[in-house]
């Protein structure tokens, strides 16, 4: 006997394609909507979180601030020296690499080819607190980075620009009215987290900046890498006394410099997605609500010719149980059919997608069950509740139900 | 549930009552009638609408159930069984036809008249055997695997009846059933009643309001403002 009634929802679900197609597509709609915003959101959040590893957890930037003149007159401070940084190297325990670093916007030319770039003054230290490695050539050599010779490493966008497909190593292109050999390719890092092509820019020598391109002892920011993460405030609270001391700040004075860690900005850019996330997920409930009431309609518009049917059915003797079960069993398959689909394809969107937007594709197995749970619990509900209505009417009144 | 064939009418309504709605607003359907039908009968059930005839034919058919009285089908007090013995009585012992057909949308002739054996839970060989013999009875073999939709108005009141008659039932209750179709169809559908009544001894109560129709029946009672005006043997019936 049951074996009889759900073939007998089979033969009803396949006479009434149009009716079961619709509700179907409500809930794959319902479902597909949901995993692919969540999916993207999780992505996206995924990535950025990456990203932010990559600056390295264990790290500080030390930037000039300002001054506070009498009068609430701010002035920006001067800048460091690389004292500074040899000092912090030298004094504060728990650190692993100190790199100055100063920076200029110079147009590079090679050839016929030239390409406006930002040029970094360090030392090999830059490479250690930006964990980066030089690809192809060389970091530079002691003697380099005392005598500030002009040779420099370039980020992959610098050669692709200036030579294409041709090896970089040796060659000399001109910085400004400068010449500079090239001597090393670094790998490539693509954009950061706020869109930057972390690609674009090439490093010299810091003193041979100063020297030669800069014309002044400036030192724009130091970056300090510590040897663990769980250093970080100490060595903090120790650049900042020792800073204090060294540009002469008197104890009611504010600083006039920033020692900033990575994790704050960890801190803020995480809560930034956690807000995209909460943001995705509403939109992903209303789709779900959206594709809910699609169903709910489907079903409860096909109730008027379905409480006919109940009541042809109910005359000829099927028992009230025999009609619900046929009911319920007709709402379960459309549901699961629909919810598979959904998932299918919200899985299949979403792979598709993500690589297309650069970003990860990150399964979540809670988001599918739920939406599939929700859009399946619509299609049940409502398929089912209206049917058991009908099957308790007296058979004449179904009969009749206009 | 047993009903054992006995001396007892086959369906017996005593004061019986269907009030719809309440207080003022209630319409008084039916007046406390008595009905008796014996097995075999074939009776046409007459008046004018709202006289109460399509009500009474209703709850014999147990598809509505009276306000008081009592009605007893055979041996058995209707009003004391359940909602799913009532649906029983209906799926073994009773057969319907309809002035609208009511047949199942986009569904075959063939598995219109198979439904009701799939609810008795006759295996598929045997409910496909008897359906076919059903459509064969009423002449529309070659129509087998055509929807409603692809039959006249005749053909599918005939598959109705196929369908009513395949669990050979004890009786077979039909509402206005020439009520939508024209002469012709009206005779073709009179002698199929006619022919099961007389040649497989079953009862027939048919509601209508045609005399030409209420003449192949035996016996007529016309109902009059939710009383019956008169129940009188049929000196004149048509013979097929």
């Amino acid at each position: 006997m049951f074996g009889n009634i759900i073939q007998l929802a089979f033969r009803e679900l396949r006479r009434n394609v149009l009716r079961s197609a619709l509700t179907i597509l409500g809930i794959v709609i319902g479902v597909a909507a949901v995993i692919i915003m969540v999916t993207l959101g999780r992505g996206t959040t995924k990535q950025v979180t990456e990203e932010i590893a990559s600056l390295g957890s264990n790290q500080l930037q030390v930037r000039p601030g300002e001054h506070f003149r009498p009068g609430g007159v701010r002035t920006a401070a001067e800048q460091f020296e690389l004292a500074d940084a040899e000092t912090i190297e030298r004094e504060i325990g728990g650190i692993r690499a100190v790199a100055p670093i100063a920076s200029k916007t110079l147009l590079t030319v090679y050839g016929n080819a030239n390409w406006r770039t930002s040029v970094i003054g360090s030392d090999n230290n830059f490479f250690v607190a930006r964990e980066w490695e030089v690809e192809t050539g060389r970091e530079f050599t002691e003697s380099e980075v005392r005598s500030g010779k002009l040779v420099c490493v370039i980020g992959v966008t610098v050669r692709d620009n200036l030579f294409g497909t041709q090896n970089p190593l040796s060659a000399s292109i001109r910085l400004g009215k400068l010449s500079c050999e090239i001597i090393g390719v670094l790998s490539a890092k693509g954009q950061s987290t706020f869109g930057q092509d972390q690609d674009d820019m090439l490093v010299v020598p810091i003193r041979g900046f100063q020297r030669r391109i800069a014309g002044n002892r400036d030192v724009n920011t130091i970056y300090i890498t510590a040897q663990s993460s769980d250093l970080i405030d100490k060595i903090k609270q120790d650049v900042e006394a020792l800073m204090r001391q060294r540009r002469h700040i008197s104890a009611n004075e504010e600083d006039n410099f920033y020692v900033r860690d990575i994790r704050e900005i960890t801190e803020r850019v995480t809560s930034t997605t956690e807000t995209l996330t909460a943001l995705l997920g509403a939109v992903a409930a209303v789709s779900l609500l959206v594709g809910g009431i699609g169903i709910m309609n489907i079903m409860l518009v096909s109730v008027t010719e379905r409480t006919r049917e109940i009541g042809i059915r109910l005359a000829i003797g099927a028992l009230e149980s025999d009609v619900l079960r046929q009911f319920l069993v007709e709402a379960v398959v459309l549901a699961s059919v629909g919810g598979i689909i959904g998932i299918a394809l919200g899985l299949s969107g979403s792979a598709l997608v993500s690589p297309m937007i650069n970003i990860p594709f990150v399964f979540d197995l809670t988001i599918t069950l739920i939406a599939f749970a929700f859009s399946a619990a619509v299609g049940v509900i409502f398929g089912y509740f209206p049917a058991r209505k009908a099957a308790r009417l007296n058979p004449i009144d179904a009969l009749r139900h206009e | 549930m047993i009903i054992r064939s006995g001396e007892e009418p086959l369906v017996e309504l005593s004061n019986v009552t269907k009030v719809y709605g309440s207080g003022q607003a209630a319409v008084h359907a039916l007046r406390g009638i008595g009905l008796r039908v014996q097995e075999g009968e074939f009776v046409a059930v007459m008046g004018s609408s709202g006289s109460g005839k399509s009500t009474c034919i209703n709850i014999i058919g147990c598809l509505d159930v009276p306000s008081a009285g009592t009605y007893r089908f055979r041996d058995v007090d209707v009003g004391e069984l359940s909602r799913d013995q009532r649906a029983l009585l209906r799926r073994n012992y009773i057969g319907f036809i309809f002035q609208t057909y009511n047949l199942l949308a986009r569904t075959t002739a063939l598995e219109n008249v198979e439904l009701p054996l799939i609810y008795r839970g006759v295996p598929p060989k045997e409910r496909h055997r008897l359906a076919r013999r059903a459509l064969e009875s009423v002449g529309l073999s070659q129509w087998a695997t055509h929807t409603p939709g692809e039959l006249s108005g005749g053909q599918q009141q005939r598959v109705a009846i196929a369908r009513a008659i395949v669990t050979e039932p004890l009786l077979l209750l039909a509402d206005e059933p020439t009520g939508n179709l024209d002469s012709t169809n009206s005779q073709e559908i009179m002698k199929l009643l006619s022919g099961f009544n007389r040649d497989q001894g079953l009862t027939v109560v048919m509601v209508t309001h045609e005399p030409d129709v209420a003449a192949y029946a035996q016996r007529t009672v016309h109902f009059h403002d939710g009383g019956i005006d008169s129940d009188t043997l049929n000196q004149n019936q048509v013979i097929v």
